[in-house]
């Protein structure tokens, strides 16, 4: 089990997206420019860990929330709000949101949130 | 005949400002238990859900089919649905079923179910439930800060203010909406400023607010509203789905999400298909269980006055903040928004989250005046401080709150605001004046702050926002300018991105960068001596408001002028008829050097002594050692007393004319309310003394009669008399005196 909170019991097992090690991020690397907002940010390795630290404390729905969220981790900025406008009441039509799910299957491998896309175009759309 | 005086003066108390109604179910005008609340039912067929509160699936309604297909565990639910909804009840009070258990089994329920468990509580019941459940062991709280003039550099100064004060989170808003990224820059170095290490949001539109918050300008958001039936779903423009997708959208950047929701809200719109709140609520929360959200702020919000016009409308916000955190759910639980004109009705609504605690009392607390909130005013605000302090102080209860002292509350608010200068400046934003500066450190409320050019703030908000300048930017600005702490405060903050850590289940930072969540300190009340307990520095620190005084010092303040009265031998009795003896207490004209209201012994000597004197008789002086109490002390005096008469005063002022053979505890006059003596009071005495002497009628002195001298002098009078007890000497006789002006 991961040993929580990350930052302070194993920080020697976090990176950022662009593979820099979580020690590296100081006031100085961001004042050299060696840190961005993007280097901000965390990994779908992070969101696994802290989903299974969730998940056994019980709390099934918020892992599950982690998961997708890992999935999410490389998806764009923008492709992530036409998604959510798409899910939005009256916005999206049922087979628009299908092709969005099967987008994130096969460009991201985001089962799950192409899961839950599924079942707002049969529940909602 | 007219009416009553007293129904037209309560007719003007404020509590009948407020609007209240009687229950009207069928527009959902009801708190709870309407009559057409659906019975609890759940029918499970391989593993699904097929019915629920009697409704078949093919009917379900999209939050039916959401909360059935993720937020009852249906391995437990035809179990947890047979089991007695009295039976649970009582495990949400019974110390010895822990807050796991409880969650196990709420996790089974269906939405109707719970509100019929419920129903069976009352608040102090409520309350001890509430006390176990919530998800995190230590309370905290959150501030709102925004301004009506949306100011940075009072935006800025507020925040630090509330970080020094202990707030944990900080959420700003917009009057306008375009401010929105300068208002949240703005917080964001404020929260920085002070001791701790708050994370901030700004509450706008879903869309904006989560640029703001992958720009790295917020770092979590709380706007993520639900609603209980279809139809209010969707007027607030999402549905389940795409609330769920949105909370994963968040966490992907490692920005912590909690929900919103409240009773009121469906009835307002006009949409809440007759059941009453509290279902419509628990609806919500099965909702945001489901959709994964760690946490809600509940407690009807905004809507706050509608359920408290309704009868059990207080009870019905407690009460959904418990189904919050039976669900598991962080709980941010309301008192955000003026609950009523009355200050008795708004404390006694506040204590039904505060004495339990939540994980977050309030979710917004004003640090401003009512008049700078955007939010609906806060139930407590700037202004409120103080008795908020002080409520903790009283209850020994942890509201999250540390008393601050004005230096440090300046030095933090002047830091703020000269670091949002120098950010503005680096960041080619509208410039912050000095006078800006200074007018945010000591202003009251934004109408003390210099005018800003509307325009210019706007358009760089928007090219701000084009450019997509980002916390890195402001981390850069700060430390280039000379505010590398805060800099270092925001970086340590945003690194908790990269980790996740308060992505989980009610998660603070702590000052220093320590994240404190339901993970690693988890509630584990079982009953007394167990759960969050004040430690002995946090009680240390809620006990030290500043307006505490030391009780040693009081009395001990030096008088002008001074009275030394030497003992000289012991007073013998004497025999001259026209002679008074002013008895004075074992402290007078010692240790303790002026009476209760500050009038110096000396002067109050000088004043029955000229009153005696007035009147032809002629006054001795003696200190009683071997008692301090008023009556023995006139009593000794009077044994002493040529004419048989004395005047008996303590040294906190306190005076009797006694005669010799009176019971001790009897006497002439008594003048129990020293605060209303006056040097002109004393000299009256003495007069009437004389006159006592004299044996002519004598006119009582008036003594007022002040209800509140009690309450205003009781601290003061215990601390004189205890001095004065001090000096007491059982074995002293009375002592003759000599007056010496030191």
């Amino acid at each position: 089990m991961p040993d929580y909170p990350l930052a302070e019991k194993m920080p020697g097992q976090l990176k950022t997206p662009t593979g820099l090690p979580f020690s590296e991020i100081t006031l100085r690397a961001v004042l050299d420019g060696r840190i961005t907002m993007e280097d901000l940010r965390v990994t779908p390795e992070a969101l696994e860990l802290q989903a299974r630290i969730a998940q056994a404390a019980g709390r099934r729905q918020l892992a599950e929330n982690l998961r997708r969220a890992a999935e999410l981790a490389a998806v764009p900025e923008e492709r992530i709000r036409e998604i959510y406008n798409a899910l939005r009441p009256g916005r999206g039509t049922r087979a628009g949101l299908l092709a969005l799910a099967t987008d994130l299957e096969e460009r991201y491998a985001a089962a799950r949130c192409a899961a839950l896309i599924r079942e707002a175009a049969e529940s909602a759309a | 005949m007219g009416g009553s005086k007293r129904f037209q003066s309560r007719a003007g108390r404020e509590v009948n400002r407020d609007s209240f109604i009687g229950e009207w179910p069928e527009t959902g005008l009801i708190v709870t238990d309407s009559p057409y609340d659906p019975a609890p039912s759940v029918a499970i067929h391989d593993g699904r859900i097929v019915e629920m509160d009697g409704r078949p699936e093919a009917e379900f309604d999209i939050l039916d089919r959401f909360i059935a297909l993720h937020a009852i565990d249906v391995a437990i639910a035809e179990a947890a649905m047979a089991t007695d909804s009295t039976a649970l009840a009582r495990m949400l009070v019974d110390v010895h079923a822990p807050r796991t258990a409880v969650v196990r089994m709420f996790a089974g329920l269906t939405p109707a179910k719970i509100v019929e468990v419920i129903r069976s509580l009352n608040v102090v019941e409520m309350m001890m439930a509430l006390q176990k459940m919530r998800a995190r062991r230590t309370p905290s709280n959150q501030a709102h800060v925004t301004n009506r003039r949306e100011n940075p550099a009072l935006l800025a100064a507020d925040a630090a203010e509330a970080v020094e004060r202990g707030f944990a989170e900080l959420e700003t808003t917009v009057g306008v909406a375009r401010y929105a990224p300068l208002n949240a820059l703005a917080v964001l170095i404020g929260s920085a400023t002070g001791r701790g290490a708050a994370l901030t949001q700004c509450a706008v539109e879903e869309s904006l607010g989560l640029r703001l918050a992958l720009l790295g300008l917020t770092s979590y958001a709380e706007t993520l509203s639900v609603y209980g039936t279809e139809k209010a779903f969707r007027d607030g423009d999402d549905t389940p789905w795409s609330k769920a997708f949105l909370a994963s959208a968040y966490a992907s950047r490692g920005i912590k999400v909690r929900f919103t929701s409240g009773t009121g809200s469906e009835a307002l719109m006009g949409h809440a298909e007759a059941r009453s709140m509290l279902y419509l609520e628990t609806r919500c929360l099965m909702a945001i269980r489901g959709a994964g959200s760690q946490g809600v702020q509940n407690g009807s919000i905004s809507c706050i006055a509608l359920p408290e016009s309704l009868p059990g409308g207080v009870r019905g916000v407690l009460a959904e903040n418990l189904i919050a955190a039976l669900l598991d759910l962080e709980v941010a639980s309301g008192n955000d928004a003026m609950a009523s004109h009355s200050s008795i009705r708004k404390a006694a609504k506040l204590m039904l989250q505060f004495l339990p605690g939540a994980d977050f009392v309030f979710s917004g607390y004003s640090v401003m005046p009512r008049q700078d909130n955007l939010f609906g005013g806060g139930n407590f605000d700037a202004d409120d401080l103080d008795d908020y302090n002080i409520l903790q102080r009283d209850m020994q209860a942890d509201g999250g709150l540390r008393p601050a002292r004005e230096p440090e509350v300046l030095e933090v608010r002047h830091r703020a605001a000269l670091a949002v200068q120098a950010v503005f400046e680096e960041l080619a934003l509208p410039p912050v004046s000095g006078a800006e500066v200074e007018a945010a450190v000591r202003a009251y409320s934004s109408e003390d702050m210099p005018e800003r050019n509307v325009v210019a703030d706007l358009e760089a908000a928007g090219e701000f926002l084009r450019r997509g300048r980002n916390g890195v930017d402001v981390i850069r600005a700060l430390a280039r300018r000379g505010f590398r702490d805060i800099a270092e405060k925001i970086l340590t903050v945003q690194k908790l991105r990269v980790s996740g850590d308060y992505l989980q289940t009610s998660a603070l930072v702590l000052p220093g960068g320590r994240v404190l969540s339901a993970i690693n300190d988890p509630n584990d009340y079982q009953g007394p001596g167990t759960g969050y307990r004040l430690s002995a520095e946090r009680a240390a620190e809620i006990d030290a408001i500043p307006q505490a005084l030391d009780p040693r010092a009081i009395g001990a303040e030096p008088a002008y002028p001074p009275l030394r009265l030497d003992e000289i031998g012991d007073a013998a009795a004497g025999d001259h008829p026209r002679e008074i003896v002013i008895a004075v207490g074992p402290a007078f004209g010692g240790t303790l050097q002026a009476t209760l209201l500050g009038l110096p012994h000396a002067r109050v000597l000088e004043a029955l002594i000229q009153g005696v004197e007035e009147d032809g008789l002629t006054a001795r002086v003696v200190k009683i050692r071997h008692t301090s109490d008023c009556g023995f002390i006139g009593h000794a005096g009077a044994q002493l007393s040529g004419s048989g008469i004395a005047i008996g005063i303590q040294s906190k002022g306190t005076t009797v004319i006694h005669r010799r053979d009176l019971e001790p505890l009897d006497n002439l006059e008594l003048f129990p309310q020293a605060p209303n003596l006056t040097l002109d009071s004393y000299r009256v005495i003495g007069r009437n003394a004389a006159k006592y002497a004299k044996r002519e009628p004598v006119l009582p002195v008036p003594v007022q009669i002040d209800n509140l001298a009690r309450l205003k002098y009781i601290v003061r009078t215990t601390i004189l008399h205890l001095k004065e007890t001090e000096q007491v000497d059982p074995a002293r006789p009375p002592q003759e005196v000599r007056a010496r002006h030191a």
